[in-house]
């Protein structure tokens, strides 16, 4: 482990002041919160930040569920998220995504913020011994183009990566339109979630929108009758404990005749980011909730994506995936 | 780094850990014998240039500790090369594995993710505070009647973990406890036995730390 300077700031607003930064490896300080990621980062030389700022006790910790939706401040931990009776009953979505994810260990310990800042968990990255990554090092290139792929990305990818983004959790709040919140000494501004993560581009090195000093306080789901027909379906190599392969949030709300008035549909370990898939929703929308049509909209999932090799397989399985998810969320009373 | 406790005093009974941490720094156990009035710290080559020390104040086991430490050093380090408390196990160091599992304020972490220094504050349980004096903690009663290991070197972080486990209520049906254990890797597949461990004690009513 590189040597860094431990900050324990007193408050949030000396943590703030010292401006670090989450999703770039070039940063000369980073936050801490639950460490469960940061810790096997700087473990594996992965990240070596000169301060390491730790926001312990500072970000709220506090699950809301009212009239408005969600909110899950920064610092809960996804156990308590998870086991919130509320967000099991009304966002069945999240609550199986978090079970879903790590291990009961980790879920006591990471926070929401951490875990939608989680970083890849591509092999090439995580393992220095390999000299390209570009997420790592800006221009060394991608050794998992051409090389081992079958974890990666098939949709957002460039030339320059196609690492996938590893949180259960980002994948099912961006299917219900979730709303990041945060803080700065400046004050606080809010933006999607769906765009806090960046598409990679030329500069996979610049994972997030966050800049020095700015850090996730809350993350907001508005209310949607939508959410509570809805289900997280992960497909991994071990039945637990273990990354997707494959995965998919579906929530749906039903007309009275039994067809799908609308739907929100986004799809995990296939995206360079936690991939909304908004062309499928429509197509759901006043479809009928059997099969066939499943199957047709679903198809749409596979637009653009384009496999690398030994992850072509996931083009096929993510549209299965979307199929049997929404029937899972359908057959929710 | 060196921590407060008052280094081994010449002519006090040899540790096994001691002989080991000698024989490794210098690959030789003939070479040991002048290391062995002053042991040397494990990490001590490793020590950072640039890393200001860290004062941390840890309770574990109901005691409470003031060290001062690398801020590099994780909670497990901190109890195995520091306090001495060598039942919690160094398997992956990445959270793989669970070897390393403890309970803070009454639930299960992963002592190798976290960094001793941001663990103040909080009431630490290893394996050695499991017992009640010589009284064994029902689980660690239920592992050896049911004969839930084999090398045992995950069994203490499996039995911190099953303990946390049956006090958060997951220890209905084996395929709960599987899915709820499933943060602790057993390489001898010692899972079956574990399993009924668990089951035993929950039925018995056994209670968590």
């Amino acid at each position: 482990m590189h040597p860094f300077k431990l900050e324990r700031p007193r408050d949030l607003a000396a943590a703030l002041a010292m401006q670090a930064q989450a999703g770039r490896t070039d940063a000369a300080a980073e936050y801490i919160a639950g460490g469960t990621d940061m810790v096997q980062l700087l473990q594996e030389n992965v990240r070596r930040p000169d301060r390491l700022v730790s926001l312990a006790g500072l970000l709220d910790r506090r699950i809301d569920v009212t009239a408005e939706g969600l909110r899950l401040g920064a610092a809960a931990t996804m156990a308590d998220a998870a086991a919130h009776p509320a967000v099991v009953s009304q966002f069945p979505v999240i609550a199986e995504a978090l079970l879903n994810s790590a291990s009961p260990q980790v879920r006591n310990q990471a926070t929401m913020s951490g875990n939608v800042l989680q970083r890849t968990r591509c092999p090439y990255f995580r393992d220095t011994g390999y000299a390209a990554c570009n997420k790592r090092t800006p221009g060394s290139g991608c050794a998992a183009i051409g090389g081992e792929n079958r974890w990666h990305a098939v949709l957002g990818g460039s030339e320059h990566c196609i690492a996938a983004h590893a949180s259960d959790l980002a994948v099912a709040l961006v299917a219900l339109d979730a709303l990041v919140h945060i803080r700065s000494a400046r004050g606080e501004r809010t933006v999607p979630l769906a765009v806090l993560h960046r598409l990679p581009g030329s500069t996979p090195n610049i994972e997030t929108e966050l800049l020095p000093g700015e850090v996730i306080a809350a993350i907001t789901v508005p209310a949607n009758p939508v959410a509570r027909r809805s289900h997280y379906l992960k497909v991994r190599d071990r039945a637990s404990f273990e990354f997707a392969l494959v995965s998919a949030a579906v929530a749906l709300e039903l007309r009275q005749d039994g067809r799908i008035a609308q739907a929100r549909v986004a799809a995990g370990g296939v995206g360079t980011r936690p991939w909304r898939l908004p062309e499928v929703e429509a197509a759901l929308a006043g479809s009928a909730l059997d099969r066939e049509s499943l199957n047709k909209a679903a198809s749409i999932a596979a637009r653009g994506a384009q496999g690398r090799g030994h992850n072509d397989f996931k083009i096929e399985l993510l549209q299965r995936v979307i199929v049997r998810a929404a029937e899972a969320a359908g057959a929710r009373a | 780094m060196q921590d407060e406790h008052p280094p081994v005093p010449a002519g006090a009974a040899l540790r096994r850990r001691d002989l080991l941490k000698a024989t490794i720094a210098t690959g030789s156990a003939a070479a040991t014998a002048p290391l062995l009035t002053a042991p040397v710290p494990a990490e001590a080559k490793d020590a950072p240039v640039s890393a200001a020390p860290v004062r941390v104040s840890l309770r574990v086991n109901g005691t409470d500790h003031s060290l001062t430490l690398d801020p590099r050093t994780t909670l497990l380090d901190a109890l195995r090369e520091h306090l001495h408390l060598t039942g919690s196990k160094k398997g992956c160091g990445l959270g793989q594995c669970g070897a390393c599992t403890v309970l803070m304020d009454g639930k299960r972490f992963k002592s190798c993710l976290s960094l001793a220094a941001l663990s103040e504050g909080r009431e630490i349980t290893t394996i050695e505070g499991l017992a009640n004096g010589d009284k064994l903690h029902p689980l660690q009663a239920a592992f050896i009647e049911r004969d839930a290991f084999q090398c045992g070197y995950c069994t203490s972080g499996q039995i911190m973990a099953g303990v946390a486990c049956i006090a958060e209520g997951h220890a209905g049906s084996a395929q709960e406890i599987r899915e709820w254990m499933s943060g602790n890797i057993c390489r001898c597949g010692a899972y079956d036995h574990i399993v009924a461990a668990i089951q035993d004690t929950a039925r018995a009513g056994g209670q968590g730390g």
